[in-house]
């Protein structure tokens, strides 16, 4: 806790290890959210969810 | 009174000077309960990008909450207590979800173009709910009461004087900072939050862009 995070440097982009893991996290559950199947999301007769 | 009102069969005429029978009639007629509170949703919302915003809505819940226990204890106990360290990890863990989500829901919301067909102003105060949160969040890091708040205070003097803003938002005065933090803006982004979900609930989820025509306006 007392040392300093590690700090990836390529060209103007400066970015901590903990900010790097949470913004990466994020990107993953967004793609994430796009492809896993949502239950009961069937299409009904009327267009609205079964 | 122009027109007598009972409960059921009470018509606004416009003679009518009953403002509140004209009132409930103008929410009927642009928020129906069954808008404001539906049982199904339109197939194309079957997505888990739709939950992204319910999970903003559930960690500002847990914001609150944890927020209101300590404004009430203060700082001695959330600082030298195991409970109030709990409650004030609680608000740090819920406001960092907050703030994730948030973003994510924004992705999403920018993805779909959710600013069409009318909802340019649930989009608009979309973006004004970001800023607010960002200014809470700041306010709240300076009320924290340790020397990351000193630090932060310290280092931040210079960049408020330097846009003219220190005059009147001085992030050295504890007291204003306190105060912002738990009552003027709390209170702005609750209300902004719920004029969103009443805008979201009266136009309905905007439908997905027509691959063949593209976005339209």
């Amino acid at each position: 806790m007392d040392t300093p995070t590690t700090y990836f440097h390529w060209g103007f982009i400066l970015i901590s290890m903990p900010n790097l893991l949470v913004i990466g996290g994020m990107i993953a559950l967004f793609a994430i959210a796009l492809v896993a199947p949502f239950p009961h999301a069937e299409e009904g007769e009327d267009g609205h969810n079964k | 009174m122009a027109t007598t009102s009972s409960a059921e069969g009470a018509v606004a005429t416009p003679e009518s000077k009953s403002w509140t029978l004209r009132l409930r009639q103008t929410i009927d007629r642009h928020l129906p309960m069954d808008h404001l509170l539906p049982d199904r949703q339109p197939y194309y919302v079957g997505s888990w990008v739709y939950v992204f915003g319910v999970v903003t809505i559930a960690a500002l819940v847990w914001v609150i909450v944890s927020g209101v226990v300590l404004s009430f204890m203060g700082p001695q106990w959330w600082h030298d207590s195991r409970v109030g360290r709990f409650f004030n990890s609680l608000h740090f863990w819920s406001v960092q979800l907050f703030f994730i989500f948030m973003v994510l829901h924004l992705w999403g919301q920018y993805f779909m173009a959710g600013w069409r067909h009318g909802r340019a102003a649930t989009w608009m105060i979309g973006v004004v709910i970001f800023a607010v949160s960002i200014l809470t969040a700041f306010t709240g890091y300076l009320s924290q009461q340790n020397f990351d708040s000193q630090f932060i205070a310290v280092n931040a003097k210079d960049a408020m004087n330097a846009a003219g803003a220190g005059a009147f938002f001085n992030v050295l005065n504890f007291g204003q900072m306190y105060g912002l933090h738990v009552m003027l803006l709390p209170i702005g982004v609750t209300i902004l939050v719920v004029a969103h979900i009443v805008m979201v609930r009266t136009r309905g989820v905007v439908k997905p862009i027509d691959p063949e025509g593209g976005a339209q306006p």
